[in-house]
């Protein structure tokens, strides 16, 4: 994780259109292979959705997408930086990319001491506006001294979602962000996160079970099978003519697995 | 009265039963808990300064060595485990014993004749002693603090932007609660332990008496009320520290 060994990594950089290009991308848990990509674009400032049943690799799409985990084969791209088997992302890349997972794990803190956590990380020891401003946009100022372990599972996400967005991130990747959540709290966080493209640009990647939500959300849509992409479109043609039968199926609601 | 040597054996005689001689040695030691002699205090700022100058050490090796075991694998990691468990139920007579040879003018350590290695009989072989025993203590507990914080916890860390280091920082804080008890658990393990100071301490009045091998002395010599006065100090230091370390914890849950 040091940036050390970034000098070999330089490549031409990407178009400015396109936040990460994925090329022959795979992982093998085990001897057992969990993901494989042969190409996939993600442009600079869209929301892509990644929808597909469970196991379909597309959480460890997510961590490698996040610097977390290098492939086992193929190359990501991302600015000048080539992620492969053997790179260790600079931490100056991994910064510019967070996640927000389905289960949001905080520290036993006060609420602002989390929404202010990365900012520390990053050597910012006062930052009251900046985490005043992010609790702002979840809804949750009035919270702000609270116990952290205090929330409601709504509440918790929404924290998370504020202490990802307060870092500025070129990329938010979101984890099920509101699976297990009530209908309130999906629809407010799903508000957020499209204000948050739409006036910051942020790059959206979400991995969701629920194809109405990637409906409602997402620029493009693709649709993961067995590790495999089987399909990526924009949402309009990915729900009303898609061409894979498995993806059609699949937005039919149809057992596909 | 705390001269070693003179051996009187405790006389529950005729007359005054047992139940009269507690009784008599406990207002004894009432009265020498609020009017102590230059012997006693001598022996309470020992015992503390011996445990807690180990308890230092141990903490200081012991957190970092046991954060380390929690966070990370590595080859040989289960073995250094293992060594950790059998050192937490060590008896500590035996590492009284192990110091002694070590320490003693024929052995390793005592041969080298070096100003950094403390003699046989001084407070320094004493905490030496009680280090290795609240060390293991201290690791194992902070190692099984660090292992229940939640594992999700370190990815969604890194995810957002912390280095290794500051990972591990981070995990160990949120384990704070967990540390401090590990830290409580060295301090129970030393204070009250006779054997091993008993040994490289050699009790020898105004150098290495501590409060455990006093209450063995005094109980042995007949001097009841000192030996419960000595007693009543100690659970008082341990009662003491104890809830303060408690307080420590709740503020570390409140805040």
């Amino acid at each position: 994780m040091t940036a050390a060994n970034s000098g070999n990594q330089r490549a031409p950089a990407l178009p400015n259109h396109v936040s990460y290009r994925i090329e022959g991308l795979s992982k093998v848990y085990a001897g057992r292979p969990v993901l494989q990509i042969d190409h996939l674009e993600i442009r600079h400032g869209e929301i892509l959705a990644l929808v597909g049943p469970s196991g379909a690799g597309k959480s460890t799409l997510l961590r490698m997408l996040n610097f977390l985990e290098p492939p086992s084969a193929g190359r990501i791209r991302f600015g000048e930086f080539e992620y492969h088997p053997t790179s260790d992302a600079p931490l100056a890349v991994r910064r510019q990319v967070t996640t927000v997972s389905q289960r949001p794990v905080l520290l036993n803190r006060p609420v602002q001491a989390n929404v202010h956590f990365g900012l520390r990380l990053r050597g910012q020891r006062t930052a009251s506006a900046q985490v005043d401003a992010a609790l702002q946009q979840v809804g949750l100022a009035h919270l702000a001294r609270q116990q952290a372990r205090t929330l409601s599972g709504g509440e918790a996400q929404r924290v998370a979602l504020a202490r990802a967005m307060v870092l500025q991130p070129a990329v938010l990747l979101l984890d099920e962000p509101t699976a297990n959540l009530d209908p309130y709290n999906v629809g407010l966080i799903e508000q957020i996160v499209r204000t948050l493209n739409q006036e910051q640009g942020t790059t959206l990647v979400l991995v969701t079970h629920n194809i109405f939500q990637a409906h409602r959300l997402a620029h493009r849509v693709g649709f993961m099978l067995d590790g495999r992409l089987v399909e990526v479109a924009d949402t309009q043609t990915f729900f009303e003519a898609p061409t894979d039968p498995r993806t059609a199926a699949f937005v039919r609601g149809d057992m596909v697995y | 009265m705390l001269s070693a040597g003179e051996f009187d054996s405790p006389n529950f005689g005729t007359g005054a039963s047992l139940i009269d001689e507690l009784w008599n040695g406990l207002r004894q030691a009432v009265n020498l808990l609020f009017n102590p002699d230059s012997a006693l205090t001598e022996i309470v700022a020992l015992s503390l300064r011996v445990s807690g100058i180990a308890l230092l050490f141990s903490t200081i090796i012991g957190v970092p060595v046991g954060a380390a075991l929690g966070l990370w694998r590595f080859l040989g990691r289960k073995l250094v485990v293992a060594f950790m468990y059998t050192g937490m139920g060590f008896p500590p007579v035996v590492i009284g014993l192990f110091v002694y040879l070590m320490l003693s003018r024929s052995g390793p350590l005592g041969q080298l004749n070096s100003p950094l290695i403390p003699n046989l009989f001084t407070p320094g072989a004493m905490i030496i002693a009680q280090t290795i025993i609240a060390f293991p203590l201290v690791a194992g507990f902070t190692m099984a603090a660090v292992m229940g914080v939640d594992p999700q916890l370190r990815q969604q860390v890194q995810s957002l932007g912390a280095t290794t280091w500051q990972t591990a920082w981070t995990v160990i804080t949120e384990a704070r609660i967990g540390v401090i008890v590990a830290v409580i658990a060295g301090f129970g393990g030393i204070i009250s332990e006779v054997g091993a100071v008993m040994l490289v301490g050699g009790n020898i009045e105004g150098r290495t008496r501590v409060l455990t091998t006093a209450i063995v002395l005094e109980t042995r010599k007949g001097n009841f009320e000192l030996a419960i006065a000595l007693g009543l100090i100690l659970l008082g230091i341990t009662f003491v520290i104890n809830a303060l370390m408690l307080r420590l914890q709740g503020r570390a849950i409140d805040t």
